[in-house]
């Protein structure tokens, strides 16, 4: 029998169990340590120092980057270590806006959370940091230096979880800023517009950019016709509203939600999802049956095309020509929603802050308009249903409008890692049963792995299959592909865990991002149609629009 | 020419000692940064012209066939650390020392010494009425032990045939044919040599951690990035003696089993830079650095990295992260250098002065190291001496010495009518010791006991004239401009500490600055990421602690009593001396002075930027500091 190693956590003997470091260790015990630059999928930084404990010996130690160690016996709560919190939070107050009352992310700061549990009644400090600058050159993201504590986790996360690179420090001591390279705007970085840094971001110095006074000014303009679609993922990620459970899924009350708010026509991306995996489908077994152009990678995800556009450009010719599920949708409503005398403003409720950049690309426009006019992300959407004051939990679910009201629940775990993929082989396959379908979501497409890879097939053809999601994944695999390794199909989806955990979505820890999968599953689970060519309402929109018009209206080449 | 056995070394030693004994007559230039920037390459340029010119037989380099009877050598030799009597040209055989030579003074070298064989009094060293004409008779070289330093300003920095000529590399072939890896690393331990650094650290455990750490490739890094202001030690040792550094970082390789070595120097160090590139290409060319060096089977190779000048790239993660090519930011330890260094594999890191102390070590042997210094720290210690000191320069004493033999017999004791008042040891890490502290032996351990620590090895020399505040402000000034940004009570709070400094110098001192700055002191040392930001506050506290009524009088009185800090100088005229004459008056830059002619002149001191040219306009001494 191995003996079991301990530590002593403020008297108290904590078996060490593979713990990393004493910060899990001492998270184990119930004690919530504050931390800044700590992040269980980032790198070990160790430079906010409020992670900081004590030995009995009077030594300090930073829990994140300390090892656990055995009979050790440290205390996590000393005057020594508060008066140290205290200072360090004070320091960082002092160079810090303060405007919280009308910061975005008042109430979601770390800083501002860790201010009130240390009790800062008071800076002593001038503010004096250098002149504030407020970046808005990207479609996606805002930077504000006057709210930046410099805890490095953008800058990490842009390089280590995505491999963009688009941020670094720039200058050092107190003159220390994120920048871009050379200081150039973000429009003009390698940034993909994932968001990701503003999820990682402790404050409300990156935050997306907000479109939501363009949706109320469209909602409110009588002589605007509004018309919404909601991405799958938004409907499992209200958690952080009043009497919704994390990962729960409550597209019906977000229905009933958008039209209280005013919207003249509700719709659900999932019904584009499976005109998606029905052309995604028909050009992989071309291609397949053609040998051309294989793998076929997946364009769902504007990150990622961004990303392939930017740093693999050699292998946009692998990248599906299908639009995006929201694209292929916005064709849809510009081409059969519009009304006479009335504006059709299209808006779509995303997971995502790329989407935001994917709308203003010119390949998605009619007469150089916008297919989409304003992508609010899942975030802003309950910034928008508490100043509307609607109690999400209150409301009974509705159903979305016609025609395009059915779904299969193909469409719906699009929103999840591997979720596309899954989707398309369900298509693909000849046997369409029940089990069949069960059968498929076994062979490797569900889980949380950054990196998942299978064969399907019969003894005559397998298919070699990789889904990916974060960047840095994708990059691994992208490289075995350049250096010829054979794969058939290749999902990617920019954010690690896919759109579930995308960058406007309500920021939460890993384990509660699987949850968010579980609920799409689940919806999966209990939809009758399981299959999107079985979507009765995808084949009247085929019959009615969109057959020979296919090129035109759902596929675009970047 | 490629020396492939231990044999070949040995026997071109033999000639090149033969030639260099040869070479009696000779002419030695100081070729350090301090010298050159005094002229002292014209200097060698108008002799070699000259001396050329007059026919006679000169040699700037050794050669194994000797040029004839008459032959006089003349050569660059690396720092001689008398800096401010430079610039020095040494003459041998005789041993004499010529300081703040001039260029026109090389016709009289010429012809008086080169070809007459006679002194020249003038351009001797003479203090308080004595001449030395040798320079190991000069008070500040007499009462040295240089050991580290022993060939700077000796021989030609830039001749590897030289410092094999006088014994170089023999060290090497110890270590490489008569000892194992273990051997020299437990020979290393016994000398108890500690890190030249600052940290004090065994050099033999770091080596032996090293050597036992997993890893296919190991490294040896060796820190040139000397920036504490006014320390110059390593410069000197790279730009003088850079054979006895590559030495000692070649031995370090052999011991631990590493087959790459990297110099990181500042590039604001060209002249260092230059001879180590020239240094590393003259010894591949003999083989001594290469693979199967003196067909040991060993291989070696060193790269140099030029820093861009970041005081914290001298701190060890941040400089491998350099070296990578990463910002220079420090990382959280553990996992420690020796075994997550340079590229993430187990590196020796030591700075300039401790590998050149290693290749003697292995010479002379341990317990000859021993027998210099004190138990705890042996060996000896390069100083830079600066401030407001008779004799500053670079100077070399057996760790033990005392303040006062440093300062008042070295160092020629203070410079104008001032009396001593402090040294900052160690730089902006370091601390301040005061007249209490002259007669402690300095050490690693009895200087850690008071707070304080050799650092790199700079000692500042204030007088009475000295504010300590202002010491202090500068310091933290240069430490806050130096902080790397990464850790918050650094970044921050150095930022915060400068900004109380200032505002305590230029007289708007509030009361509870020196408790908010002993608090803040208190957190940073506490709780910063790295050394530096763990030693930042030392000045400041150090200072408090022996000059806190000097902090009581500026913030309370408003006064330096130290008369220094410009801001706190009060002006005024003295009505029984002013004349009226309006001078002061008009040459005042703000307008801050006014009266009426023939009467006493009055300055407003709300005004006045105390720049004092009114004190110097003023011929009947009216105007009057307060």
């Amino acid at each position: 029998m191995i003996k079991a190693e301990f530590m002593y956590v403020d008297g108290i003997p904590v078996v060490i169990n593979g713990e990393k470091n004493m910060l899990q260790l001492i998270r184990k015990t119930g004690v919530k340590l504050p931390t800044f630059c700590y992040h269980t999928d980032l790198s070990i930084y160790g430079a906010c120092r409020m992670c900081m404990v004590e030995d009995e010996k009077g030594n300090l130690y930073t829990a994140c980057s300390t090892p656990p160690k055995n009979g050790m016996s440290i205390k996590t709560n000393t005057a020594r270590l508060r008066k140290y919190r205290k200072n360090i939070l004070e320091l960082l107050l002092a160079n810090h806006c303060r405007d919280c009352t009308t910061c975005v992310n008042n109430k979601a700061c770390k800083l501002q959370d860790l201010a009130v549990r240390f009790n800062i009644d008071g800076v002593r400090f001038p503010n004096s940091s250098e002149e504030r600058r407020v970046t808005n050159s990207n479609s996606c993201i805002t930077f504000d230096s006057g709210k930046c504590i410099l805890c490095g986790d953008c800058v990490r996360t842009c390089s280590e979880v995505q491999n963009v690179g688009a941020i670094d420090f720039a200058y050092r001591g107190s003159k220390m800023v994120i920048s871009t390279a050379f200081g150039k705007p973000l429009s003009e970085s390698p940034c993909v517009g994932c968001g990701q840094c503003a999820v990682a971001c402790p404050t409300g110095a990156i935050m997306p950019r907000s479109d939501i006074k363009r949706v109320w000014d469209a909602i409110a303009d009588e002589k605007v016709k509004t018309v919404v679609q909601v991405a799958p993922a938004v409907r499992v990620a209200m958690g952080n509203m009043e009497g919704v459970k994390e990962g729960a899924n409550v597209d019906g009350k977000i229905f009933a939600a958008l039209r209280k708010m005013g919207f003249d026509e509700v719709y659900d991306t999932s019904f584009s999802a499976d005109i998606t995996v029905i052309e995604e489908s028909k050009e992989f077994l071309e291609r397949l049956k053609e040998g051309k152009n294989l793998p076929i990678i997946t364009s769902c995800c504007p990150g990622w095309v961004q990303y392939c556009e930017k740093k693999h450009p050699g292998l946009l010719k692998n990248v599906s020509t299908c639009r995006s599920p929201m694209q292929m949708f916005a064709s849809v409503i510009k081409e059969e929603r519009e009304e006479k005398g009335k504006k059709l403003f299209h808006v779509a409720i995303m997971p995502c802050t790329a989407k935001k950049f994917e709308a203003e690309r010119k390949e998605f426009m009619k007469n150089g308009i916008p297919n989409v006019d304003a992508v609010i992300t899942s975030e802003e959407f309950t910034h928008m249903l508490r100043e509307a004051g609607i109690m999400l939990s209150d409301l009974d679910p509705e159903p979305v409008d016609a025609p395009y009201d059915r779904k299969s629940g193909a469409g719906v775990i699009f929103g999840v890692t591997g979720g596309v993929t899954e989707a398309v082989l369900r298509n693909v396959v000849e046997e369409k049963s029940r089990s069949a379908v069960t059968k498929i979501s076994q062979i490797g497409v569900r889980g949380n792995e950054g990196i998942k890879e299978f064969e399907v097939g019969n003894d005559e053809s397998v298919v070699k299959v990789a889904v990916v999601s974060g960047l840095m994944n994708a990059e691994k695999v992208l490289r075995r592909v350049e250096n010829g390794e054979k794969f058939d199909i290749i999902e990617v989806m920019a954010c690690p865990g896919g759109c579930v955990s995308g960058g406007g979505q309500p920021f939460v820890h890993a384990e509660v991002r699987q949850k968010r999968g579980g609920g799409l599953y689940e919806a999966d689970r209990l939809l009758s149609i399981r299959h999107s060519e079985e979507n009765p309402a995808v084949k009247a929109c085929y019959d009615r629009l969109l057959r020979g018009r296919e090129h035109q209206l759902l596929h675009v080449e970047y | 020419m490629i020396f492939n056995s231990r044999e070949a070394l040995v026997e071109a030693r033999a000639r090149f000692k033969n030639a260099y004994d040869h070479q009696t007559r000779k002419i030695i230039v100081c070729g350090g940064t301090g010298c050159v920037a005094g002229g002292s390459l014209e200097i060698y340029e108008t002799l070699k012209s000259l001396m050329e010119k007059k026919g006679i037989n000169v040699s700037v380099t050794l050669e194994e066939e000797p040029h004839g009877e008459d032959e006089v050598g003349l050569k660059k030799s690396g720092c001689h650390g008398f800096c401010e009597m430079g610039p020095l040209v040494r003459i041998e055989p005789q041993g004499w020392l010529y300081t703040k030579v001039k260029v026109e003074d090389c016709r009289e070298i010429l012809h008086t010494t080169v070809i007459d064989g006679e002194y020249i009094d003038r351009l001797g060293y003479s203090s308080q009425g004595t001449l030395y004409k040798k320079q190991e008779e000069i008070p500040f070289y007499r009462q040295q032990n240089r050991v580290v330093l022993e060939h700077c300003g000796r021989i030609d920095a830039d001749s590897i045939e030289e410092y094999i000529a006088i014994g170089g590399y023999a060290s090497l072939e110890k270590a490489l044919f008569e000892m194992s890896g273990d051997q020299i690393i437990e020979e290393v331990k016994k000398s108890i040599l500690r890190g030249r650094g600052g940290g004090g650290f065994p050099t033999g455990k770091k080596w032996e951690q090293v050597k036992r750490a997993k890893g296919d490739q190991k490294y040896v890094v060796c820190n040139g990035d000397e920036g504490d202001p006014g320390a110059f030690m390593d410069r000197s040792i790279m730009e003088g003696d850079p054979h006895r550094m590559l030495e000692g970082m070649i031995i370090a390789g052999v011991a631990v089993g590493a087959t790459e070595g990297y110099i990181y120097v500042r590039a604001e160090y060209p002249l260092a830079v230059k001879r180590l590139q020239r240094a590393i290409e003259e010894a591949e060319r003999y083989g001594i650095l290469g693979d199967d060096i003196l067909g040991s089977g060993k291989s070696f190779r060193i790269h140099i990295a030029k820093g861009a000048g970041a005081f914290v790239c001298g701190e060890g993660s941040a400089l491998t992260a350099s070296i990578e090519g990463k910002r220079g930011f420090p990382r959280v330890k553990p996992p420690r250098t020796t075994e997550h260094g340079l590229f993430d594999s187990p590196t020796v890191l030591n700075n300039v002065e401790t590998f050149a102390t290693v290749s003697q070590i292995i010479g002379k042997g341990a317990d000859w190291y021993l027998s210099i210094g004190t138990a705890g720290s042996p060996g000896t210690k390069a100083f830079a001496l600066t401030g407001n000191i008779t004799n500053t320069g670079l100077i070399e004493v057996p760790m033990g010495t005392t303040l006062r033999k440093i300062i008042f017999d070295i160092g020629g004791g203070m410079r104008g009518d001032g009396e001593f008042k402090a040294v900052q040891i160690g730089g902006p890490s370091g601390a301040c010791l005061t007249k209490e502290h002259l007669d402690l032996p300095l050490d690693f351990d009895n200087l850690k006991k008071i707070g304080a620590m050799i650092g790199s090895g700079g000692l500042v020399v204030m007088d009475s004239h000295t504010c300590m505040v202002e010491v202090a402000r500068f310091f933290m000034h240069f430490t806050q401009n130096e902080s790397c940004g990464k850790c918050v009570p650094c970044r921050e709070g150095t930022k915060r500490m400068l900004e109380i400094l200032e505002r305590i110098v230029s007289g708007n001192g509030v009361e509870g600055d020196i408790e908010l700055l002993e608090e803040l002191s208190d957190t940073i040392s506490n709780t910063a990421l790295c050394g530096l930001g763990k030693s930042a506050p030392n000045p400041v506290v150090s200072t408090i602690k022996y000059f806190r009524d000097e902090y009581v009088a500026h913030i309370r009185e408003r006064r330096c009593p130290a008369g220094q800090c410009q801001k706190l100088k009060r002006l005024y005229i003295d009505p029984l001396l002013c004349k009226g004459c309006s001078a002061c008056s008009r040459k005042c830059p703000v307008n801050a002075i006014s009266g009426k002619i023939k009467e006493p002149f009055h300055i407003d001191l709300e005004k006045c930027i105390r720049c004092g040219s009114c004190i110097s306009t003023c011929k009947f001494g009216a105007v009057k500091e307060a």
